[in-house]
């Protein structure tokens, strides 16, 4: 069932990727300059891997039927605090630690509200979205804080062959996969995520588990906040990781994760956020304005969605098969 | 209804039954769970659309695609589960649908007097106006029926009405029914219960495996033979379920004994103790305090007083996940809501409990956790015995046995089981029962809670009768007898404390 | 039976979290009128719907939405993309009326379009609605990727005009469209079956349609309601703003919904009232007037104070819940 939810994802890939190469013949071409690897592919997984990291940590609080919406609040905080530090003459190394502690506390907060005092996730996570860009603004004071700090600026521009902002992503997606598909991890959020109460009846840690997913969500969103102020070596609290909750939840869902929880696929959610990143990049080749990139997303998020929608294939079925039911049912020929 | 099959994708849930129904008649449905009655009424009540076949109401054919247009034809339903709106009033869940009008709008209070008028007619007598959630399960379902009485029925449809009611209201019900009856109502009736079938049902129809197998009276067709029926073999499991308790013996050493444990507005506190190799049986009417017995013994909820010793050790029950340390497994009775983890495999759910206590981070090796899954499968008959399964497309009594087994592959000391046979057919039940009497054997103790007297008597060495949410006898011996369990249940009220709600 | 008869203390229990929300409004508007000289004039209560008419109109299409235990995501972009339709048939020179009409049936068919995608492909609403706001803000740059200004005189004169009320307070035709809005809600909401039905689903889908309620005509129904309040509320914007344009009201929706849970709607759906939601409004309104009259803080302080007031709210309604027996 997961196999064949991941073909149209696939197949939207596949399409923008033809459609890229139709345009701009040399869209596969990769060259290595000063040890770098370069080409539009790169770019895309460069641009993409914040959306990837994101999406992972999301990926494990939708299969535990949760949502995190405060995931940009989050990056923006984390980006603001550490370019505010640094800007203070802190070291670049102190600035990350204190950043991705905060986001862990953040996570905390998330992770208590719903897991503790039963609050549904999306309103619960409606609070610190709202209030978190608010709190970033105030920490940068509505400014946008430049730094100068090449060590910092490793993090989403280094390169180390393929851009660093790409391994970090990589690197945590393996990590994620491994530890809940080789441990029991996996198996105890799904349970989690498709019957709460049998699972704790069942001795199951619910609670543990469900605030750990808000906390490693957190930790993502910080970690993918750093890699976007980095990028551009500056904080700005206003837009960064603006709507970038709603692209990494997109991309959970057209990687075949369903948001009424339970079972979860990360290759799929790697999937959805390549298609996510692929459109936005075909659409600025193809010289659409960019705000109308939004119209395109909302056509293939719907297209994917409705083709990978089990009632979709049950009315195909039924289509299929109706000429035959005609035939044999004597109400249908009466009617 | 002649000839209806109805076909889901890549499934036969029944084929070419046919099924009559007369006006002032009650008349009975049987068969296993998977027989295929709740699918026949859903195409009756216009849930499913029969793949063949066809409906004939009053000599007239119809074909009805949503459940409004079954009901506008006079066909009124109440499900096993209560299909309200409990955030709704009492009289709107009545008159939901078909509200008298006034000025273009709702006549609110048109809608509450009507509703009051039905309300009056079945003899509850609760407000009309208040939140349907403020009301007992059994309350409720009598509400439903308040609310099929409220279109002009010409048929009525009750699947399974009685699972939650009590002696008294499913009295109550009879009562009401016969009224119909005698007013010309077509009545089709389920229910698990085959005393209950003897005793209102006019005619039966037994289906077995979607295939209709007969129409029968009652007096034609004895409990033996209308089981048989219903199987579809003979009664050799039935009958391996005699009292096995006197091959048992109980360990003099106590398993687990609560003192004085209770909580507000739960149970009143009590003592208890369990030992080793023997079956206790909970026995009390709905609403008298069996579950929630057992919920503070598993610390499912919080205990307010006393202590619990377990294997020496005394305390106040912390939780689940202490209780399954100390050994203790608990089988909740709402297997839907907590025991069924629905989308994942029988695997997932077979190893779940055993896999929580280990904690995530040392999962179960795979071919421990393939032979305990095979082993159990087997040794339950577990169908369809693949371990891929997802578990939502098992039907009742093998998720309850799924369940079952999710606890004996941990090896508890202590087994609790709350209804483990409640809606499920007789054969799982049996083997349920006997699994029961076995583990007893190799000298498990288990709390065996169950509305079915003649269950807990069967499978109990001693039985504790509650009684308004407190412990009132203990049997043992030869006490233990259905008729004695009734008589302390009917015994004068020694204290007039309260219901709670 | 008589044994089962009880009578549960209703009426209190049912409004507590509006009552809540109508307290805290009384509260923040007697610390405003207590800090600040001036603040608690009937202009000042006037400008509060002036200012927020837009919003009490989504609030009330959103409130429709929730009730089913849905959710409307593309509300802020619908109201934009309505903006920018009326902006720019004005330019081309549409009569009004037209113009208007345009406005609402594209809203309103926006709306079915979700609710059927949502109903019959059994798609969450959060990702359909999701879609429908990266669409309908997609639209607005597909007409235009610059502001429009809205230069139509009868439209200047609709958003200009005001009424005079006793005491010298003036208020805009939009607060009078917006209350003739809030009580068409609470007559279809409680007076009509389609209303009846929405509670109902909220409480219950499935008891809901085996109780033959016409729930596919209700639940698709909700997202039409809140498509034409968005068009409407966008509409109103347009009068308040006198330009179209594609990133007027981004996040407008998650006001909307702090609004409607501030209102004490249950976000599972089934329980909450469209007083509720217009009291939601106003206690944001008074807040963000509040910041406004505070002069040396900065707006994102709006942001916290709307987070920290969400956390309120839920903390109370779960002890409502808790509450019930």
């Amino acid at each position: 069932m997961m196999r064949s939810r991941l073909l149209w994802p696939l197949v939207a890939l596949a399409a923008l990727l033809v459609l890229n190469v139709a345009v701009t013949p040399s869209f596969l071409e990769l060259r290595i300059q000063d040890g770098h690897l370069f080409g539009s592919t790169v770019d895309i997984l460069r641009n993409g891997a914040p959306t990837v990291l994101i999406a992972v940590g999301m990926t494990l609080v939708v299969a535990t039927r949760g949502i995190d919406l405060s995931v940009g609040a989050v990056a923006a905080i984390a980006g603001s605090i550490a370019c505010t530090y640094i800007a203070g003459g802190g070291s670049a190394v102190t600035a990350v630690l204190l950043a991705l502690s905060v986001c862990v506390l953040l996570g905390l907060w998330n992770g208590f509200l719903v897991s503790v005092l039963g609050i549904q996730p999306i309103i619960a996570t409606l609070v610190l979205m709202t209030a978190g860009r608010g709190g970033a603004m105030l920490l940068t004071e509505g400014q946008i804080i430049t730094v100068k700090s090449s060590l910092y600026r490793e993090i989403g521009a280094g390169f180390l062959i393929l851009p660093i902002a790409i391994l970090i992503s990589l690197a945590v997606l393996v990590a994620v996969a491994l530890l809940t598909r080789r441990t029991a991890l996996g198996m105890l959020i799904e349970a989690v995520g498709v019957n709460p109460m049998a699972s704790r009846l069942a001795g199951v840690h619910s609670r543990t588990i469900i605030w750990t997913v808000y906390v490693f969500a957190a930790l993502c969103a910080g970690v993918a906040g750093l890699m976007i102020s980095s990028n551009v070596s500056a904080a700005d609290a206003n837009n960064a990781g603006l709507w970038i909750e709603m692209d990494a939840i997109l991309a959970v869902v057209i990687g075949g994760t369903s948001l009424a929880g339970g079972r979860y696929s990360l290759a799929g959610t790697l999937l959805g956020a390549l298609v996510i990143q692929t459109l936005t990049t075909t659409v600025y080749t193809i010289g659409v304005p960019a705000n109308v990139t939004l119209v395109f997303k909302a056509l293939v998020v719907i297209a994917v969605c409705l083709l990978q929608s089990p009632r979709t294939a049950q009315l195909l079925q039924k289509r299929r098969k109706s000429p035959r039911s005609t035939s044999r049912s004597p109400e249908v020929a009466a009617g | 209804m002649r000839g209806i099959s109805v076909e889901f994708p890549g499934v036969k849930a029944l084929s070419d039954v046919d099924f009559r129904l007369l006006p002032g008649e009650v008349h009975a449905l049987m068969g296993e769970n998977g027989a295929g009655k709740s699918t026949l009424i859903k195409a009756l009540t216009g849930v499913h659309s029969p793949t063949t076949g066809v409906i004939h109401l009053s000599g007239e054919r119809v074909t009805f695609t949503a459940p409004g247009q079954a009901q506008a034809a006079g066909i009124s339903t109440v499900y096993q589960e209560v299909n309200l709106c409990t955030n709704l009033s009492v009289a709107e869940n009545i008159m939901l649908g078909r509200e008298p009008r006034r000025l273009g709008g709702i006549d609110g209070r048109a809608t509450r007097a009507e509703a009051a008028g039905l309300l009056a007619r079945i003899g509850l007598t609760i407000d009309p106006a208040s939140i349907l959630a403020s009301h007992p399960i059994a309350v409720q379902q009598l509400v439903a029926i308040a609310r099929a009485l409220a279109v002009e029925a010409q048929v009525l449809v009750l699947d399974e009405p009685t699972s939650s009611l009590d002696a008294e209201e499913v009295e109550e019900l009879f009562r009401i029914m016969r009224v119909l009856r005698a007013e010309g109502v077509a009545i089709l009736f389920v229910s698990h219960f085959l005393d209950q079938v003897y005793e209102i049902a006019d005619r039966m129809t037994v289906l077995r495996n979607g295939a209709l197998i007969g129409e029968y009276l009652p007096a034609e067709l004895s409990r033996i033979e209308l089981v048989s029926a219903m199987l579809g073999r003979e009664l050799g499991t039935l009958h391996e379920v005699q009292r096995r308790s006197d091959a048992r013996h109980p360990r003099a050493e106590p398993v687990l004994v609560a003192s004085g444990l209770g909580r507000t507005g739960a149970i009143e506190p009590f003592d208890l103790d369990i030992r080793a190799g023997e079956v206790v049986g909970l026995a009390g009417l709905l609403g008298s305090g069996r579950t929630e017995l057992a919920r503070l013994l598993f610390g499912a909820d919080r205990a307010d007083t006393g202590t619990l010793t377990v294997n020496g050790q005394s305390g106040r029950p912390r939780g689940p996940r202490s209780a399954i340390a100390q050994g203790i497994a608990f089988c909740s009775e709402d297997r839907k809501a907590e025991g069924v983890v629905a989308d994942l495999t029988v695997r997932d759910n077979l190893v779940l409990a055993m896999q929580a206590a280990r904690g995530w981070a040392r999962p179960v090796p795979r071919r421990t956790a393939e032979a305990v899954v095979a082993e159990y499968i087997e040794k339950l008959d577990i169908r369809p015995a693949d371990p891929e399964a997802i578990m939502s497309t098992l039907s009742g009594g093998n998720q309850q046995k799924v369940l079952l087994a999710r606890w004996l592959i941990t090896r508890p000391r202590l087994l609790i089981l709350d209804e483990p046979t409640r809606g499920i057919d007789v054969g799982a039940k049996a083997q349920i029962q006997k699994v029961v009497a076995d583990l007893a054997a190799e000298g498990m103790a288990v709390l065996f809670i169950s509305a079915e007297l003649e269950e807990v008597v069967r499978v109990s060495d001693r039985v504790v009768v509650l009684r308004d949410r407190r412990k009132v006898a203990e049997l043992t011996g030869d006490d233990v007898s259905v008729d004695h369990v009734m008589s302390v249940f009917a015994a004068p009220h020694a204290h007039t404390g309260a219901v709670a709600s | 039976m008589s044994t089962l008869a009880l009578s549960p203390t209703r009426l209190p229990q049912r409004f507590l979290p509006v009552m809540a929300t109508f307290v805290v409004f009384v509260i923040t508007f007697g610390v405003g009128s207590f800090r600040y000289e001036g603040f608690a004039s009937g202009q000042v209560v006037a400008n509060l719907f002036v200012d927020n008419s837009f919003l009490i109109v989504l609030a009330v299409g959103m409130t429709f939405v929730i009730l089913t235990g849905g959710i409307d995501l593309s509300v802020g972009a619908v109201a934009a993309l309505s903006t920018m339709i009326a902006a720019a048939a004005l330019d081309a020179g549409w009569p009004p009326l037209l113009a208007v009409l345009a406005v609402l049936a594209t809203g309103t068919g926006l709306g079915l379009l979700m609710g059927l995608v949502i109903h019959h492909f059994d798609v969450q609403p959060f990702i359909v609605t999701l879609a429908g706001m990266f669409l309908a803000r997609g639209l607005c740059f597909l007409i235009s990727v610059e502001s429009v200004s809205i230069d139509d005189p009868s439209f200047r004169d609709l958003a200009t005009g005001t009424i005079a009320l006793p005491g010298g307070v003036t208020l805009t035709y939009s607060v009078l469209i917006a209350l003739a809005v809030v009580l068409a809600a609470v007559y279809v909401l409680h007076l009509t079956r389609f209303g009846r039905t929405v509670y109902a689903i909220g409480g219950s889908e499935s008891s809901a349609r085996l109780m033959g309620l016409a729930t596919t005509r209700a639940k698709v129904g909700v997202y039409m309601v809140s498509g034409f309040c968005s068009a409407l509320g966008g509409l109103l914007f347009s009068l308040y703003m006198l330009s179209g344009y594609g990133l007027h009201g981004v996040g407008m929706e998650l006001d909307v919904i702090a609004a409607v849970v501030i209102g004490g709607t249950l976000l599972a759906g089934g329980s909450g009232y469209v007083a509720g939601s217009v009291a939601g409004v106003l206690v944001l309104g008074t807040v963000q007037t509040l910041i406004s009259f505070e002069g040396t803080l900065s707006s994102w302080w709006t942001k916290i104070v709307i987070g920290v007031l969400l956390l309120a709210f839920i903390a109370l309604q779960r002890l409502v819940v808790r509450r019930r027996p």
